[in-house]
C-alpha cells in the first residue's frame, strides 16, 4: 500500500516537472530547431558587429546559425540570388521602393501567417507598418531605423569660432559664406560608397525639397508625376551645389567629395584644427565617429541639430531611413528569425550598442545609450510627418541613375540641366 | 567538410571516369568493322570536349544573341531596340568610349612596354630577375591588383597627410603640388585603370618578346652591323620585321584581355565617374536594371568586336596548318 | 663600341622600371603590417622611420572576416576545375593532331576562335541553364563552367604540342601493336607533361583569380564565395578599411604567389608555346 501511493506520488511530481519545464520552454521564443538562415544585409564593419550581437540570443535559443552576407551593391546581389533561384532565407533591404516588383514577382513571402499582426500593431505606429506593405499586405517590417538630415557638429570647435547653428537656411548659407570669407571650409561631404557612391547627395537634395515643398510634393517626385527639370527639384539640386560644388565651403573641394568614403567623411571635423565644422548625415554617422575618436563624449564634442527650416510650415518634418526586413525562404529558421527580430527585445540590442533607433515603441527611451540618440529617438516619435530617402523609395534603376547623377553634378556643375535631362529619360523607362 | 569531400571525389573521380568513358568507348568501337570504327574514332575522343564546349560556349554565343533583340525579360520581341539603346544612351556611349581607350591605349602600351622591356633586358646579366619582377603581377588577380592600385591612388586633401604613394611621390617631386584625386576625373581616371591594366600584363609581353628575341638569327643581325647599321636601324629593318608574328600575336592576346576587362574597374570604381567599359556595363544591365534583352546586346557588341581578331587567329592558323 | 654607351641609361630604366612594379606590392604588404590609425593617417613609406609593425590584420581578416573559409572556397573550386578539363582536352587534341578525319581543319579552327568569345556573352544563357537545373550557388557549377571556358585554350595548347611529336615514337608504338588508347596513355601523355603542367598552371591561376564568373553563378552566397568575392564585397562594404583590406589582398596572392614562382618555368614554357613561331 504504501509503495503504491510513493509510486503515485513519484509519478505527480514527475509529470509536474515535466509540465512546467515542457511549458516553459514552449513559451519561451522558439524550441531547439537548429539548421542556418542566411542573412543579405549592406552591413560591414561595426555595423555588422551590432547585428551579430543582435542576433547572437536568437542563435543560442533556437541553436540555428545565421549566416550573413554583407554588400553595399545589394540591388545587384539580391538580384542576381533571386534570378539564380538562391535567394537568402531573409534580407534587409535599405530600400522599400524594391518591395512591390519583389513582391509581385512572389520573390518575397507574405508575412501575415509568420508574424502576430494584431501584436504588431499594438507596437509599432501605423505609419511605420505600413511601410512594408505591398497592397496592403505585410511584406516586410522595419526592424532598425535612423533619422536623416540631421546637421553634426562639435559644440567645443563652434564655440571657439563664436558659432551657435542657426536655425534657417538662409542664415547657415551666409554662415557657411563668412567663413569662407576667413579661410576656412565650413562643411565636410563624403560620396563615396562603392557601387551606391552618391547616395548622402541624394539625402541632401531630398532634405532640401522636403524642407523646402513639404511632404505632398515629395511624394509627387518618388512617384514622378513630377518631373526631374521641374522647378522643386531643380531647386534642391541647385541648394545643394551651393555647397558641395563650392572648393571653399566643402573640405577638399568637390574633389574630396567625390574621392572620399561617407563613413570617413566626417572625421576632419575633429582634427586639430579642425578642417570643418558641420556634417549633414543620418543618425548612424554617430557609431563610425565614436569608433575613430575613442574620446568624443556625446553631447560635448558631438551633437546635432535637425536641419535648419526653409519654409516654415514644413519645419521638423523628418527624413528617414530603416532597413525593412523581408523573408524569400519560408524554412523554420527563417520565421523564427523574422518573429525575433521585429520584437523589442531584439531592437533593444542594437539600440542600447549605439547607432541605431527603433520603431518598436516596446524599446524604451533609456535603452539609448546616449542623449543623442535619446533625442533622435524623442524627434522621430514626435515628427509631425515622416519620409522615407526619396533614393529608398524610387525603383533600382532609377535610384541607381539618381545616385550617378550627383556624382555628375559634383563633377560637373554647369551641366545640371543635362544630368536632370538624363534623369527623366531614365525614369520614362524606370517607371513603367 | 562536405564541400571537402565532394572536391576530393571529383578530383578522383573525374579522371577515372573520362579513363573509364574512352577505354569503354574504344572497347565498342573494337567490335565494330574497320571502316565505321575509323570514322567513328576521331568523333568518340572529340566527344567530350565538343560537349563542354558546345554547352557553354556555342549554345550560349547563338541564344545571347537571340536574346538581344527581345526586351528585359526575354519574352517578347524588340528588334534592335537594345542596340539603339547601346548606341544612343550616354551610359552606354562612355562605356564604348572607355572600352576603345582601353582597347589602343592598353594594347599599344603593353606591346611597346613589353618590346622595349625585352630589349633592353637582353643586355643585362640580370634578365632573369627583371622578368620575374615584371611578370610578377600576372599570378595576382585583378581584384587584388585593383586593391593595390587604389591604395596607390589614394587621395587626401591638400595639407592633410598623403597616404597614397601617387600624390606623395609627387608633392615630393613637384613643387607647390596639389594632391589629386586620380581616379575621380574623366578621361584621365580611364587612363589611369589602364595603368594597372598594363602593369598586370607587360611582363606576359615581356616574356614572350623575349624568348622571340633570342630566336632572332644572330648572322642576319652581325651582317647588318658589320654593314655599319646603327642599333636602333637594326632594331627596325631588321628585328622587328621578324618577330612580325609574335607582335601580332601579342597584340591579338592583348585586344581581347582589354575587350574583356571587368574587375579592375568593377573593383577600382565600380564603373563610376564615366570609368564604365561594355563589361561593367553588361553586368549592371544585367544585374542592376535587370534588363536581359539590353545586357546581351552590350554583349554581342563585345563579341562583334572580337571577330576581326578571330578572323586573323584562323588565318595565322591556315598559315601554321600549311607549314605543316 | 655603340653597346657599351647604351649601358648606362639601360640599366638605369631597368632599375627604375624593377621599382615602379614592385614599389605597390610593397606598399600593399607594409600597409597590411600597420595599426589601422596609422594606416589611416600616414603614408606606409614612414616605417622606416617609425618601425610599428602588427599582425592583428591578417588575425582579423582570417577569422571575423571569414577569409579562412574563403581561402578554402577557392581551394575546392580551382582544384577540381583545372584537373577535370585537362584529361578531356588532351583526348581532343590527340584526334586533332593525330587521327584524319573530314572537317578537321574547319572543327579545330572553330575551337580556337572560341577562345576569343568573351565571358559576358555566356553569362545569361549559362545562368538560365544553371537555374533551371538547380546548380546556381553550387561548386560544381563552376567546375563545369571553367571546364567549358577553359577548353578552347586547352586543346589549343595541347594540340599544338602534341601535333609536334615525333611521329616515329608514335609509328613504334603501333608497329609494337599498340592500339589508340594505349599509345595516348602510354606514349602520349607522358610525353606531353610539360605542356600538361603549364596548362594545369594557366587554368589554375586564371580559375583562382577569377570574380566575374564567381560573382555570376555563385549568387553571392557567403559560404560558397572564393576568396575574390570576398574581397571585392569588402571592398565595397568598408569602403576605406585599407588596414583589413591590404591584408585580405595579400592572403589571397600568396597562393598564386608561390605556384608561380616555383613553377615558373613551365608557365613561361607554355607561354612561349603558343605565341612564338618554332
Amino acid at each position: 500500500m504504501a509503495t503504491r501511493r510513493r509510486t503515485a506520488l513519484v509519478l505527480i511530481a514527475v509529470m509536474t516537472l515535466l509540465l512546467v519545464a515542457g511549458g516553459a520552454g514552449g513559451s519561451s521564443a522558439a524550441a531547439k530547431i537548429g539548421g542556418t538562415v542566411s542573412v543579405l544585409g549592406t552591413w560591414g564593419g561595426s555595423e555588422l558587429d551590432s547585428f551579430r550581437a543582435m542576433v547572437k540570443p536568437f542563435e543560442d535559443r533556437t541553436g540555428a546559425h545565421v549566416e550573413f552576407q554583407g554588400t553595399r551593391d545589394l540591388s545587384a546581389v539580391l538580384q542576381t540570388r533571386v534570378q539564380g533561384g538562391n535567394p537568402p532565407d531573409v534580407a534587409a533591404l535599405p530600400n522599400p521602393g524594391a518591395l512591390p516588383s519583389l513582391a509581385r514577382s512572389h520573390a518575397l513571402k507574405p508575412l501575415g501567417h509568420v508574424l502576430d499582426m494584431v501584436q504588431l500593431s499594438r507596437e509599432y505606429p501605423a505609419t511605420w507598418l505600413d511601410i512594408g506593405r505591398v497592397g496592403g499586405e505585410p511584406y516586410a517590417i522595419v526592424v532598425k531605423t535612423a533619422l536623416k538630415g540631421l546637421v553634426w557638429y562639435d559644440p567645443k570647435a563652434l564655440s571657439a569660432e563664436d558659432i551657435r547653428p542657426p536655425s534657417i537656411w538662409a542664415d547657415l548659407l551666409a554662415l557657411t559664406d563668412r567663413l569662407a570669407g576667413r579661410g576656412k571650409t565650413a562643411w565636410c561631404l563624403g560620396l563615396g560608397s562603392g557601387a551606391a557612391s552618391g547616395w548622402p547627395a541624394t539625402d541632401w537634395i531630398d532634405m532640401l525639397l522636403l524642407r523646402a515643398a513639404g511632404p505632398a510634393a515629395h511624394d509627387a517626385w518618388v512617384q514622378h508625376k513630377t518631373a526631374w527639370d521641374a522647378p522643386p527639384v531643380k531647386q534642391a539640386w541647385e541648394q545643394f551645389g551651393r555647397i558641395a560644388t563650392n572648393p571653399k565651403s566643402v573640405y577638399g573641394g568637390p574633389q574630396g567629395v567625390l574621392a572620399t568614403e561617407f563613413n570617413e567623411a566626417p572625421f576632419p571635423m575633429f582634427a586639430k584644427p579642425p578642417h570643418c565644422l558641420f556634417h549633414l548625415q543620418a543618425t548612424f554617422i554617430q557609431d563610425f565617429i565614436q569608433k575613430q575618436f575613442s574620446w568624443v563624449r556625446p553631447g560635448t564634442d558631438l551633437a546635432f541639430v535637425l536641419m535648419p527650416r526653409i519654409a516654415p510650415q514644413y519645419a521638423g518634418v523628418a527624413q528617414v531611413a530603416g532597413d525593412v526586413f523581408g523573408m524569400f525562404h519560408d524554412t523554420p529558421q527563417a520565421r523564427a528569425l523574422m518573429r525575433y527580430l521585429v520584437s523589442a527585445e531584439a531592437q533593444a540590442i542594437w539600440v542600447k550598442r549605439g547607432g541605431a533607433l527603433s520603431p518598436n515603441k516596446g524599446v524604451p527611451l533609456d535603452a539609448y545609450p546616449d542623449v543623442l540618440s535619446r533625442r533622435a529617438a524623442d524627434l522621430l516619435v514626435h515628427a509631425p510627418a515622416a519620409r522615407f530617402g526619396a533614393g529608398d523609395m524610387m525603383p533600382p534603376e532609377m535610384t541607381a541613375a539618381f545616385y550617378k547623377g550627383t556624382l555628375d553634378y559634383v563633377a560637373h556643375p554647369d551641366q545640371l540641366r543635362a544630368i536632370l535631362g538624363h534623369l527623366e529619360a531614365v525614369a520614362r523607362d524606370a517607371y513603367k | 567538410m562536405h564541400a571537402l569531400l565532394l572536391a576530393a571525389l571529383a578530383l578522383a573521380a573525374i579522371p577515372a571516369a573520362s579513363a573509364a568513358y574512352i577505354l569503354g568507348a574504344e572497347a565498342a568501337l573494337a567490335r565494330l568493322p574497320t571502316r565505321p570504327r575509323r570514322a567513328l574514332r576521331p568523333w568518340v575522343w572529340l566527344a567530350p570536349a565538343l560537349a563542354f564546349v558546345a554547352v557553354f560556349l556555342v549554345y550560349p554565343t547563338v541564344d545571347t544573341i537571340v536574346l538581344s533583340l527581345r526586351d528585359a525579360t526575354g519574352a517578347a520581341w524588340v528588334g534592335l531596340a537594345n542596340y539603339a539603346y547601346a548606341f544612343q544612351s550616354r551610359e552606354a556611349l562612355v562605356a564604348l568610349r572607355n572600352t576603345l581607350l582601353w582597347l589602343g591605349l592598353f594594347t599599344g602600351l603593353v606591346v611597346a612596354g613589353g618590346l622595349g622591356i625585352a630589349a633592353m633586358v637582353e643586355r643585362v646579366r640580370y634578365d632573369a630577375a627583371v622578368r620575374g619582377i615584371v611578370f610578377l603581377p600576372m599570378a595576382l588577380s585583378f581584384t587584388a591588383a585593383g586593391v593595390i592600385w587604389k591604395f596607390v591612388y589614394e587621395f587626401r586633401p591638400a595639407g592633410a597627410p598623403q597616404i597614397g604613394l601617387l600624390n606623395a611621390v609627387l608633392a615630393a617631386l613637384v613643387h607647390g603640388f596639389e594632391p589629386r584625386a586620380w581616379l575621380v576625373g574623366a578621361p584621365w581616371n580611364t587612363l589611369f585603370l589602364i595603368v594597372v591594366g598594363v602593369w598586370i600584363w607587360t611582363g606576359f609581353a615581356a616574356v614572350v618578346f623575349a624568348a622571340a628575341l633570342k630566336a632572332v638569327p644572330a648572322e642576319i643581325v652581325e651582317a647588318a652591323r658589320v654593314d655599319g647599321a646603327g642599333e636602333w636601324r637594326v632594331f627596325w629593318q631588321i628585328t622587328l620585321p621578324v618577330i612580325g608574328p609574335t607582335t601580332a600575336a601579342v597584340a591579338t592576346a592583348m585586344v581581347i584581355t582589354a575587350l574583356k576587362v571587368f574587375d579592375v574597374v568593377y573593383v577600382m570604381t565600380s564603373g563610376n565617374f564615366d570609368t564604365d567599359v561594355l563589361a561593367t556595363r553588361m553586368y549592371h544591365a544585367l544585374f542592376v536594371d535587370q534588363h536581359l534583352g539590353r545586357a546581351a546586346a552590350l554583349a554581342v557588341i563585345l563579341l562583334a568586336a572580337t571577330v576581326p581578331v578571330m578572323a586573323a587567329n584562323l588565318r595565322r592558323l591556315r598559315g601554321d596548318e600549311a607549314a605543316r | 663600341m655603340t653597346r657599351a654607351l647604351r649601358r648606362g641609361p639601360v640599366h638605369a630604366a631597368l632599375w627604375l622600371i624593377g621599382a615602379a612594379w614592385l614599389a605597390p606590392v610593397v606598399g600593399l604588404f607594409v600597409s597590411s603590417l600597420r595599426p589601422a590609425q596609422d594606416v589611416a593617417a600616414s603614408g606606409w613609406w614612414t616605417v622606416l622611420r617609425h618601425p610599428a609593425l602588427t599582425l592583428v590584420n591578417y588575425r582579423d581578416v582570417l577569422t571575423a572576416q571569414g577569409l579562412g573559409a574563403s581561402f578554402f572556397n577557392s581551394m575546392v573550386i580551382a582544384v577540381p576545375a583545372t584537373t577535370i578539363p585537362l584529361l578531356i582536352a588532351a583526348y581532343a587534341a590527340y584526334a586533332f593532331a593525330w587521327m584524319e578525319f573530314p572537317g578537321r581543319r574547319a572543327l579545330f579552327a572553330l575551337v580556337v576562335m572560341l577562345l576569343v568569345v568573351p565571358v559576358q556573352t555566356t553569362l545569361v544563357p549559362v545562368l538560365r541553364l544553371f537555374t533551371a537545373t538547380g546548380l546556381t550557388g553550387t561548386f560544381p557549377a563552376l567546375w563545369l563552367a571553367h571546364t567549358g571556358y577553359g577548353l578552347p585554350l586547352a586543346v589549343f595548347l595541347l594540340r599544338s604540342f602534341i601535333g609536334g611529336l615525333p611521329a616515329d615514337v608514335l609509328d613504334a608504338a603501333a608497329i609494337d601493336g599498340a592500339d589508340a588508347v594505349q599509345t595516348f596513355f602510354r606514349v602520349v601523355l607522358p610525353l606531353s607533361v610539360p605542356a600538361v603542367a603549364s596548362l594545369a598552371i594557366f587554368q589554375f591561376l586564371w580559375v583562382w583569380n577569377d570574380l566575374l564568373v564567381a560573382l555570376s553563378y555563385l549568387g553571392g552566397r557567403p559560404s560558397v564565395a572564393p576568396l575574390t568575392v570576398t574581397i571585392a564585397g569588402l571592398m565595397s562594404s568598408l569602403g576605406g578599411g585599407w588596414h583589413l583590406l591590404t591584408a585580405a589582398a595579400f592572403v589571397s596572392m600568396v597562393l598564386p604567389l608561390a605556384v608561380f614562382f616555383t613553377l615558373q618555368r613551365y608557365f613561361v614554357r607554355g607561354l612561349i608555346a603558343g605565341a612564338v613561331k618554332d
